[in-house]
């Protein structure tokens, strides 16, 4: 790791102020990506601003229709939240499976998002979901939200806030494990929304998280989703899994999470 | 049996200090004006080093010194085995340097070393170096490496990539066996290569006394005197009266901390050149890239069969990848740990192996739990349960008329072992109850029911620990005797300090050894405390590996305590006025038979000390004696182990959802030691089945080299083990213990894979490699598929 500056404000204004005052800023949440990037080198940011400090940003809510979720929220918290487990008990679950304890109690939503690991499981819900995304300038939808491998539409001084998750009539994730780390090797995510079914796929798309209209469509349609739409070069190849094969899971994975939300 | 003693499930003595954070390892030690060191290692698998630039990391902040291959020039690291090649002349063992000198040889080599005030600014300086490199085409494949054209690893040095080509057995002779052989059942199998991934990354420090001259290490080793002898006599030719080696708490070896590593030699060296102590303690990445490797062998095996299923011959041809260099005992993994293991528990009457270890552009490989064995099981078992399949037989009757029965022993295998006792039946016999073996037919049908292919498989084996005799072994290529010391300290209040040159990673010998002095000198645990660990304390020793340190090194405490007793009966016979010979020990009491008098083991220890009333014409005073122990034999572990997995046939996934292991360990000296051990063998054997695969990509970079991708057995992938023991004695010692620190990672493996395999058996697949992975069921899965759709 290479020095830097802390700073730890209390309220998210001072946050968006110390971004704009440093050099190379990097807001600093859970740590769970950040600091071992940073312990590896592949990131050297001059000013490190936490935002542990700002209890603004911590909290669930829930008028029913929608699941408001503060984005310094940790997964535990939101794993364990009774709101969260009434209104979209998937969510909840989706939560209480990622990474281990440890990583739980420090990881965050806000960090997952803003992060968009490609295997990461919050963007399968936050997309399925139709979720909103708010930061300090905007709201964004899901939709526009998640614009690649790594990368979103938020710019380098936005500070996600929260997140907003309408609640569906049904919703199911099916993750698939990769064997060694645990992230997804393929997730889905389904949700029965009043505009119809949305199907959100992680873990096995080189752009990151994306949307299936065709299995969509199928289950729309009553028919039994299957991943036969999918493009194989559109997708991930690693150690674990060919393209081929996680292709093939998504489609399990889809059957599964349908099944699932019943 | 009493409640501290042979036999008693006591507690383990050292967890409190573990479990509650206050162990010592080497990198909670510190010293005075400590400095931390850097090592930059090559991220190249192969690349010649034209120049080195060290002009910038030199004068970065806190740097104290920079050292490159070209500063430190000392001796070749050493290889503690030389094995022969077939025609006799000695295998190819070319320098190994602590430092690279000219060239790397794969990702991870040390190029250089930065020493500065903090490790931060080690690293930082590190990144100003430049190194010239100009890459080489690199082999990482044993098979590609002796494949003509194949870049050459050490150039002349080892041509063709060959470090030996070794055979034991006569092949003409074993060919005429194939001859008369109503079937011949073949099988090409790997290995997988594992990384050992202790919970303790290695660290050392080295320091140098200007006072005094001498050097001390401290080191997360196995075996601090085998560190002593071959840093201090080979690399760095310091004498043993000014090298002391500490191997304090140990978290974790599983045998990759049994080499002599090149960071020790290299902090030893540079502590005496800036005169100050220097840390070094690897990341979690470098233990990926600079720990030695495990297994890594493809191999060929032919087995010859009468009409009955009777084995006659067995042939196996075995490629074994050393990696860049050799590390200690790498060379005798694939020789005399796994070719004299190829009978197995069988009565196979001829056999012939052929071995080539071959260098290729990746982490040295070494022996990791169960050595060679894990290897040769592996091997076999898989082999006869596809004899069975191909001949029709049942898989349990094919061994069963194959073993080696238990009235055959002592039992000479065709391949150099001596077996001095066992029952395979019985170890069988107990697996296939625990494991309700004959009604899984049920528990298949009703996973059916759930869309599950359920599997049972099994394994046979024997293995050979306890190592080992000094003659044999010497005969052999061990350039070094494998005996072990003991010292019992018997103090004047009777409390009794052991000093033992085993060393305890992990394995509960503070608890083990503790029993041993309780059930012989009849005194409480607490009185009783293990020494281990330095070899300015311990008079000597050979250190911990080969599942040797009960076998051996307890073998070498009962000796000494037996001397101990000797000399304290004589002096209570002279407290109590008798004669030696009518003085009885027993429960801590010395008593004279056929009188009342008495006088305890305390009483005799004061008078060793306060010798007042003593025979002082006849005897020493103290009470403090010294052993050595040479085994006369390896022990001969065995049992049974029995896998039943269900296959999710979507997507390819395996849950092991019994395991059973039976195995003769000789006598249990602490069941729930043993039964631990047995525990954590078979996560490992199950990892590498099922989970753990070391890949490198064909550039030589190692593409599982963190958690991310080196997929570790967690809690969830096992089952609950049904673990038991079954036991024959050993022959040849005096405690009949065997070892069983291995054994769960020897039998499992084989077991694993052939469950998977019967429960992909009415799917159409016949083979699948380790690890099974989820990707290659599936795949395998598709294939069958697709060829029964052709057929
Ligand atoms: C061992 C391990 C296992 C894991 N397993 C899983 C898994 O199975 N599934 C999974 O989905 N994830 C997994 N994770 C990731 C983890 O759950 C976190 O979600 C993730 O690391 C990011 O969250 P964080 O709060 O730690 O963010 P940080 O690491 O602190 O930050 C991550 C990035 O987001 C930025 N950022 C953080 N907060 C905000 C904000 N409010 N506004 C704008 N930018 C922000 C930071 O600048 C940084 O670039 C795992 C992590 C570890 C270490």
């Amino acid at each position: 790791m290479y020095e830097f500056s802390y700073h730890k404000p209390s309220s998210v204004a001072d946050a968006a102020q110390a971004i704009g005052a440093a050099d190379d800023p990097k807001i600093l949440a859970g740590g769970q990506t950040l600091l071992p990037t940073m312990k590896q080198r592949l990131a050297s940011p001059s000013d490190v601003i936490s935002l542990r400090g700002c209890r603004d940003l911590v909290g669930i809510s829930s008028d029913g229709s929608t699941v408001t979720i503060g984005a310094m929220t940790t997964h535990a918290a939101v794993a364990s939240s009774a709101d969260v487990q009434k209104a979209i008990p998937a969510l909840a679950a989706l939560a209480g499976n990622i990474g281990d304890a440890q990583v739980r109690n420090r990881g965050t939503i806000g960090g997952s998002l803003a992060n968009n690991d490609p295997a990461a499981d919050y963007p399968a819900a936050t997309l399925a979901l139709g979720a909103t995304i708010v930061t300090t300038k905007r709201e964004l939808s899901a939709d526009a939200f998640f614009t690649g491998m790594f990368e979103t539409a938020l710019e380098e001084d936005e500070i996600i806030t929260a997140i907003r998750f309408p609640v569906p009539h049904a919703a199911a994730y099916a993750k698939f494990d990769n064997p060694a780390s645990r992230y997804a090797l393929v997730g889905v995510f389904y949700a029965k929304t009043s505009d119809g079914p949305r199907i959100a796929i992680t873990g096995a798309g080189q752009g990151g998280v994306f949307r299936s209209t065709e299995i969509e469509d199928q289950i729309a349609a009553g028919k039994t989703p299957d991943s036969s739409s999918i493009n194989e070069s559109d997708l991930n190849a690693d150690i674990h899994a060919s393209a081929a094969y996680r292709k093939h899971l998504i489609g399990v994975m889809a059957k599964r999470a349908v099944a699932a939300a019943g | 049996m009493s409640a501290t003693g042979i036999g008693a499930s006591v507690k383990r003595k050292e967890d409190f200090r573990f479990l509650t954070g206050r162990g010592n390892y080497t990198d909670d030690i510190n010293q005075p004006n400590q400095t931390y060191a850097y090592i930059l290692r090559s991220p190249h698998a192969h690349a010649k080093i034209k120049g080195i630039d060290t002009t910038a990391a030199k004068s970065a902040p806190g740097v104290v010194a920079v050292f490159t291959g070209e500063d430190m020039q000392v001796g070749s690291i050493p290889c503690g085995w030389g094995v022969n090649n077939k025609d006799g002349s000695p295998m190819n063992e070319p320098f190994h340097p602590a430092l690279a000198q000219g060239k790397v040889r794969h990702v991870g080599d040390q190029v250089a070393v930065i020493i500065a005030e903090t490790y931060s600014q080690a690293k930082d300086a590190a990144e100003l170096i430049e190194v010239d490199y100009e890459e080489l085409p690199a082999v990482t494949n044993s098979e590609k490496a002796i494949a003509p054209g194949a870049p050459l690893v050490h150039d002349d040095a080892a041509p063709n990539n060959m470090c030996y080509d070794w055979e034991l057995g006569d092949e003409a002779e074993v060919d005429a066996e194939f001859k008369n052989a109503a079937h011949v059942v073949s099988i090409d199998l790997t290995n997988n290569r594992l990384v050992p991934n202790a919970m303790e990354p290695r660290a050392a420090i080295g320091d140098y006394n200007t006072g005094t001259g001498e050097y001390t290490l401290y080191t997360t080793s196995q075996n601090p005197h085998v560190i002593r002898l071959l840093m201090g006599a080979f690399v760095l030719q310091l004498p043993e009266h000014k090298l002391r080696v500490v191997a304090p708490d140990v978290g974790g070896g599983f045998g990759s901390k049994i080499y002599h590593y090149a960071e020790e030699a290299i902090v030893t060296w540079a502590a005496g050149k800036v005169r100050r102590p220097i840390k070094w303690t690897a990341e979690r990445s470098e233990s990926f890239l600079s720990d030695a490797h495990g297994r890594d062998h493809i191999s060929h095996a032919d087995l010859a069969l009468d009409a009955d299923g009777k084995f006659l011959g067995l042939k196996v041809y075995t490629k074994a990848n050393m990696g860049a260099y050799l590390s200690t005992f790498s060379t005798c993994v694939p020789t005399y740990l796994y070719a004299t293991l190829l009978a197995g528990v069988y009565t196979t009457p001829k056999i012939y192996v052929n071995v080539k270890a071959i260098f290729t552009n990746t982490v040295p490989v070494d022996a990791y739990r169960g050595a060679g064995r894990p290897e040769a099981t592996y091997l076999l078992e898989r082999l006869v349960t596809k004899a069975a399949k191909q001949l029709g037989m049942d898989q349990v009757a094919i061994r069963q008329k194959n073993f080696i029965p238990a009235d055959a022993f002592p039992y000479q295998t065709p391949v150099a072992l001596q077996y001095d006792s066992g029952d395979y039946e019985a170890t069988l016999k107990k697996a296939m109850e625990l494991s309700k073996w004959t009604e899984f037919p049920k528990r298949k049908a009703e996973a059916a029911s759930r869309g599950k292919l359920r599997g049972i498989g099994i394994s046979t084996y024997v293995e050979a620990c306890g190592i080992a005799p000094s003659a044999v072994v010497g005969s052999l290529g061990a350039r070094a005797g494998l005996f072990e010391s003991a010292n019992v300290r018997v103090h004047p209040t009777g409390s009794v300090s052991i000093y033992t040159g085993s060393h305890s990673h992990g394995q509960g010998h503070e608890t083990t050894f503790a029993q041993l002095v309780s059930e012989t000198l009849g005194i409480p645990l607490e009185n009783i405390n293990i020494e281990h660990g330095d070899t300015n304390r311990i008079a000597f020793g050979m250190g911990t590996y080969g599942s040797r340190s009960l076998a051996v090194g307890g073998e070498a405490i009962m000796k000494a305590l037996g001397k101990v007793v000797d000399k304290a009966s004589k002096i209570a016979a002279h407290l109590m006025e008798a004669s030696p010979e009518d003085v009885e020990f027993k429960d801590g009491k010395f008593t004279v038979a056929g009188t009342d008098k008495e006088v305890d083991f305390g009483t005799v220890a004061l008078t060793a000390y306060v010798p007042h009333n003593y025979p002082h014409e006849t005897l020493e005073p103290g009470l403090e004696e010294n052993a050595f122990y040479d085994p006369m034999n390896f022990t001969y572990p065995g049992g049974c182990h029995i896998c039943e997995v269900e296959i999710d046939p979507d997507t390819g996934t395996t849950q092991v959802v019994g395991m059973t292991a039976v195995d003769d360990v000789g006598r249990v000296i602490n069941p729930m030691i043993v039964e631990g051990q047995i525990h954590g063998g078979l996560a490992q054997g199950i990892g590498q089945a099922l989970l753990e695969a070391c890949e490198y990509d064909d550039n030589g970079q190692l593409t599982s080299g963190s958690y991310m991708d080196y997929c570790m057995p967690r809690a969830d992938n096992l089952p609950d083990f049904k673990a038991a023991t079954e036991t024959t004695l050993c022959a040849h010692n005096s405690l009949g213990v065997k070892g069983c620190g291995e054994v769960g990672a020897i039998g499992s493996p084989p077991a694993v894979i052939n469950a998977v395999l019967d429960a992909l058996h009415d799917v159409g697949v016949q083979d699948i490699s380790m690890p099974a992975t989820p990707q290659k069921i599936w795949q395998a899965i598709q294939a069958a598929a697709v060829l029964a759709a052709a057929e």
